[in-house]
């Protein structure tokens, strides 16, 4: 023995010991995969020693090794040997490894069970302390469940040491084996009043997580936490609370009332920069919290609205501090009070910007953040050259991508409401397209699209700029970085086509879209050039035709043929397509100019038609088909002798709200042409009401300060830029002067309007600053929201196809009123709940084999009058199922639970689409009020696939577990009626037999002796049900009680029935 | 909740590690992968918080050591950076006058006292005093075991 170890630390003076592997990686730089490599054959040697202490000393090593990213999972049973070994110092060291590369999946885990028991009880604080911490590292729901209860015996030791660690890995233990909660529960909260205050802010800590996964449960906690708050000194634990109410009050809305004292206090007087933070942090939260669920009396209210500006007032210092920590922070503060009190934070808005030049990244996003909600039609330009100014500074295309996004969010927010001059949006527009590596190009080419069809007034200009950008277009697609951006031209080539009549050089514009490089673009941009080379081309054929010049005409065509063969060679669908089409066409054309026909009306009809936006509620104005009655019966309404015959007239009388607006045809046609004129007067007033009529264009000939946008200068002022390429700085400097301008004309009005007054204390609002609603836009959006123009010229194919869809809809609806005959081989055996389900099929003439089978019944233990059921809808078919309904037909004693507002007679809809020999479940939710009675109602009376739903008595029992005690006491009180059943010719083991009734009838053993068994069950409404079963030979004899006797009744007899039947 | 803590150089290599939440080998190399390029790559004086996931990365650099600690979104920031702090108090206290080395080389050591600090993303103890006292006692057990073993190798 002595030999053994004197040899064993003969080598151990060989070994590399940490410091020496260490110092070894550092040595060999350059082939240290090649040394680790040897390092592991070396430990793996080691580890076959007998000596714990070489052991150890290689574990140690594997444990900084798997830090540097080498795989030791294959030495895990190693590590179990170390942990076990009864010394503190390898024990330690095995505990360590264990925690480091261990994890869930371990399998050696399972091993540690009893050998961690013994190190938490052993009589060693140290040991315990040790297992503790190793195992909040890698505990298993396994181990969580076996050992949750030394735990918890641990969180009463005798040490604080022992004590805070047992209380800090309940929490673990909670997580993975949640089971343990109730049980511990009260422990957890002894130790909020630990004499230690470490247990204590353990405790408060394992509580806030808690509370914050389920914050309602820990509302009677409040008053003892309020204690703890108004007491304690240590910071750390105080945030813990503060954080703990600020989930609690949302629920409680008097707590923050209550809070309110203690918080103020704390902000005015820490001195810990943190514990003020999350003081406001909490307030803000709280503020809306507390503001809107109840009203609080002036004085409270007040007070409230104080405390928050003293937040806000404490945020603004957080900024303007030169800690950046504090700055950023201050400035996530500000964000969340943005949604709910922008007015707030615009206050602020001189520090926000100045954060905009901060050279921290991160505080200049929180800046960016912030901006969105505090823009106005003022600062907007203001702002945006900012941004711009940075654009051009940023380095990382990142930061650059977020500066375009938030540049376009900002602008482009409510319907363009902070836009006056859209001359500068678009050439802010154009110049972000310069921007290098952007992957945003199809957001800027979307806001041009959107902006050139909804400000009709802009189209001159936007055209003329995007005929520049389809000249140089070389610029975008010359490096194959640029990628992104070309989709710029997608919109560039589409706003050129659809307002060619707006080109000021159509011919040249031509060439650009049908040069040989665009051919290098993506295919769904080429596509878009073709269609539209072939709308400028009509244009062209218009303005030359009427020239008189034919040459010119026939030369148009012959560019057109000559260009176009490129593209139907492309490998693009869609363009080759079009593009051979077009060709055609324009092959044609020109056969007809050479006997001199006139075709340019013809070719322009082709794409005659002005494109409007339409609003997505639209449908709603189109009215009634002539000749349709939605009212009418389309079908003979249910025989009057029926009981419940005014049911279906309910129907039609709730749904009649839907079809209030189409049967608007009704009301007279003086009351309607009123209507229509109010409309119409309130649609002139409103600025941003889409204008279908060329009225609007006029409204903006007549705005004023538009004459003073001279586009021409544009050009002559910026010679460096790509020529014809707008600068958006211009603009400011315009609007300023248009807004001068404004103001000067309306100080001219006032001045007359005083004049006529004769005096006022006019001279204060002369040199007052210029306020939100003085500034008109120069440009008007059409802003398609939930209105459709009156003018329905403007929109005709729209409408076609509407009516078209309505049509459809009316077929569809007839048919579902056609009685289809259906296959149902549904579950019910004899009790019955009718119900339809009523379908759309894609197809009108075939019968549908759609079947469903009901699995489940189950009560809900939650809501006592609550059924779930299951079913299982199959389509047997052919046919794609695109919409079902399902409905129960409600009896006296349940009814099927139905979205609010939903009519008592409506049907839900089922929330999938069933394709063909496919089957998916659904669940449906039903109220039962009374359950002692298996449901049992006569059988169905309409339409469509019926089905039965058999509600027995044991689908409202639900499987509970009952320790054999409370049995016990249950049977002992007195209060349970006695019942018996005794089955004959059972033929098979018992506990077949008992499995039997657990699975079918939702009972638990509580208890099992021999041939003897005692069950348990509980109803969804409380009631308990005993069963005592006993087995001789084929007799088996079940002994019941239950406080309810029929339910009981029931129950057995639905037991007598699964037996009889086996 | 903290969610773990890594300890790296200003070249990038990992010197200590902690997770309190289960992950895979693969996940726990991926995120430490993304960490030290996000941290390594801030600006000096710049502010010690990012974004990354849904989860609030507070870092400081202590020397030529990056502390790193990953916190779940509702924690307060200002408390990490406080944490992180108070443990290199803690280590500086152990070592006297830390340095990189001895984190290298004691490595067991460092989490030995972290373990007293800080257990399953929870702070443990906010004092000091008790923290270091926990870890002299921890240590003077480990002499007595290996006084003893000395003697069995020398006698037995």
């Amino acid at each position: 023995m002595a030999l053994k170890i004197v040899k064993g630390s003969i080598d151990r003076m060989f070994d590399k010991n940490l410091q020496d592997l260490v110092r070894g990686i550092r040595n060999h730089k350059e082939d240290e995969a090649k040394y680790i490599s040897t390092c592991i054959d070396e430990i793996k040697q080691e580890l076959k020693q007998d000596n714990i202490a070489v052991k150890a000393n290689a574990v140690c090593k594997l444990t900084y090794l798997q830090m540097l990213g080498y795989d030791v999972s294959w030495a895990a049973f190693n590590i179990v040997e170390v942990m076990s070994s009864s010394k503190f110092t390898y024990k330690r060291i095995g505990y360590l490894a264990a925690s480091q590369c261990f994890h869930e999946s371990t399998d050696v885990i399972m091993l540690t069970t009893n050998q961690i028991r013994k190190d938490l009880s052993s009589p060693n604080q140290y040991d315990t302390g040790v297992a503790l911490t190793g195992l909040s590292c890698f505990v298993t729901p396994d181990l969580a469940r076996d050992l949750a209860n030394d735990i918890m015996t641990l969180m009463s030791h005798t040490k604080p040491y022992i004590r805070k660690k047992a209380v800090l890995i309940m929490y673990k233990v909670f997580l993975k084996y949640p089971e343990s909660l109730r049980p511990a529960f009260p422990r957890l909260k002894e130790k909020l009043e630990d004499p230690d205050p470490g247990v204590q802010s353990a405790a408060v800590n394992v509580i806030c997580e808690l509370a914050r996964r389920n914050p309602k449960n820990y509302l009677s906690l409040a008053p003892l936490f309020f204690k703890l708050m108004t007491s304690s000194t240590n910071n750390w634990v105080l945030i813990k609370i503060i954080k703990l109410f600020g989930a609690l009050t949302p629920l409680e809305p008097r707590l923050g009332k209550k809070l309110i004292e203690p918080l103020t206090n704390l902000i005015h007087s820490t001195s810990a920069m943190s514990l003020l933070y999350e003081c406001v942090n909490t307030v803000i939260a709280g503020h809306d919290v507390n503001g809107s669920p109840f009203l609080p009396p002036f004085s409270l209210a007040l007070f409230l609205f104080l405390r928050f500006q003293l937040c806000v007032q404490k945020l603004r210092i957080l900024i303007e501090d030169s800690d950046q920590n504090l700055k950023y922070l201050g400035l996530l503060a500000m964000s969340k009070i943005l949604k709910t009190h922008p007015k707030s934070v615009q206050s602020h808005k001189d520090l926000i910007l100045q954060c905009l030049d901060d050279k921290d990244e991160s505080i200049r996003l929180r800046a960016l953040d912030l901006l969105y909600g505090m823009v106005s039609k003022k600062n907007l330009m203001e702002i945006v050259k900012k941004l711009m100014l940075h654009v051009d500074k940023a380095e990382g295309t990142t930061y650059r991508d977020e500066l375009l996004t938030k540049i376009i969010d900002i602008c482009s927010q409510s319907n363009y409401q902070y836009i006056t001059n859209f001359e500068w949006y678009i050439s802010i527009l154009v110049e972000l397209t310069r921007l290098e590596g952007t992957r945003h190009g199809h957001l800027i080419a979307s806001q041009m699209l959107d902006v050139a069809i909804r400000v009709k007034a802009i189209r001159v200009f936007a055209v003329a700029q995007m005929a520049t950008l389809l000249d140089n277009a070389h610029l975008m697609t010359g490096n194959v970085q640029r990628k992104g951006i070309c989709e710029v031209l997608y919109a560039a080539a589409w706003i050129c086509g659809e307002f060619s009549e707006h080109l000021e050089n159509p011919m040249q514009t031509l060439e650009a879209m049908l040069r040989p490089k665009v051919a290098t673009l993506p295919g769904h941009i080429q596509a878009v050039y073709v269609q539209n080379a072939a709308k400028l081309f009509a244009t062209l054929l218009k303005n030359q035709e009427g020239n008189t010049d034919r040459t010119a005409a026939q030369e148009t065509s012959q560019l057109m043929i000559d260009r176009l063969p490129l593209f139907v060679q492309s490998a693009n669908l869609e363009v080759q397509e079009r593009a051979s089409c077009i060709l055609q066409l324009v092959k044609y054309i020109q056969k007809l100019q050479q006997k001199d026909v006139e075709v340019a009306e013809e070719v322009i009809a082709l794409f005659a038609g002005e494109l409007n936006p339409v609003a997505p509620k639209a449908q709603k104005k189109v009215p009634v088909p002539e000749g349709l009655d939605l009212d009418a019966w389309i079908n003979e309404p249910p025989s009057e002798s029926e009981s419940e015959d005014e049911q279906p007239k309910a129907i039609f009388a709730k749904e009649e709200p839907k079809h209030s607006r189409a049967r608007h045809t009704e009301v007279d046609e003086k009351e309607l042409a009123k209507r229509r004129e109010a409309r119409k007067q309130e649609q002139a007033n409103n600025p941003f009401y889409i204008k279908a009529s060329p009225s609007s264009q006029k409204v903006y000939q007549e705005a004023p300060g538009v004459e003073h946008i001279p586009v021409v200068q544009i050009d002559l002022s910026v010679p460096l830029k790509v020529p014809g390429l707008p600068m958006s700085d211009q603009y400011v400097k315009l609007e300023e002067e248009r807004r001068q301008k404004e103001r000067v004309e309306k100080k001219k009005k006032e001045k007359k309007k005083r004049k006529e007054k004769r005096g006022g204390r006019g001279k204060k609002h002369d040199s007052g600053p210029e306020s939100e609603e003085d500034i008109t836009p120069a440009h008007m959006v059409d802003i398609v929201t939930e209105e459709m123009p009156e003018d329905k010229k403007s929109s005709k194919h729209k409408k076609k196809k509407q009516k078209r869809e309505k049509e459809e809809k009316e077929k569809k609806k007839k048919k579902k009123h056609h009685h289809h005959h259906h296959h149902s081989d549904g579950g019910g055996e004899e009790s019955v709940q009718n119900g339809t389900v009523e379908e759309e099929e894609p197809l009108p003439v075939s019968v549908c084999h759609q079947s469903f089978t009901e699995i489940d019944i189950q009560g809900n233990l939650q809501d006592g009058s609550q059924v779930v059921v299951s079913v299982i809808f199959e389509n047997k078919c052919d046919n794609f199922l695109k919409t079902m309904e399902f409905n129960v037909l409600d009896s006296l004693n349940s009814k099927l639970q139905r979205p609010e507002g939903s009519g008592p007679h409506d049907g839900l809809s089922v929330p999938f689409q069933l394709p063909p020999e496919t089957r998916s479940s659904g669940t449906l939710r039903l109220s039962v009020f009374v359950i002692v009675f298996p449901q049992n109602e006569d059988s169905s009376t309409h339409e469509k696939l019926d089905f039965k739903l058999h509600f027995t008595c044991s689908s409202y029992l639900i499987t509970t577990p009952c320790y054999s005690d409370a049995f016990a006491k249950l049977l002992e009180s007195g209060d349970l009626k006695c019942s018996s059943v005794r089955l004959e010719g059972v033929n098979m083991p018992f506990h077949h037999l008992l499995a039997r009734i657990c699975f079918h009838h939702h009972f638990s053993v509580v208890e099992r002796i021999d041939s003897c068994a005692s069950m348990y069950s509980r109803s969804i409404q409380g009631h308990h049900v005993c069963l005592l079963v006993k087995t001789s030979g084929q007799t088996v004899s079940i002994d019941a009680k239950c406080d309810e006797p029929t339910l009981l009744g029931n129950v057995l007899d639905e037991i007598k029935q699964t037996f009889s039947q086996c | 909740m903290i969610r773990f803590l890594l300890l790296f150089s200003r070249q990038g290599k990992l010197r200590l590690q902690k997770w309190f939440t289960a992950i895979s080998e693969r996940e726990k190399k991926k995120i430490i992968r993304d960490m030290t390029t996000m941290v390594l790559a801030r600006q000096p004086r710049t502010c010690n918080f990012l974004h990354w996931k849904d989860l609030k990365i507070i870092y400081k650099r202590y020397a030529s050591l990056y502390f790193c600690l990953a916190i779940e979104n509702q924690e307060n920031e200002l408390i990490a950076l406080e944490v992180i702090h108070r443990y290199v108090e803690l280590l500086d206290k152990y070592f006297g006058n830390v340095c990189e080395l001895d984190i290298i080389f004691n490595f067991e050591k460092a989490y030995f006292i972290l373990d007293e600090f800080l257990i399953g993303g929870e702070i443990q103890e906010t004092s000091k005093q008790i923290v270091n006292r926990a870890i002299e006692a921890s240590d003077m057990l480990q002499e007595g075991d290996s006084s003893e073993w000395f003697e069995v190798e020398l006698f037995g």
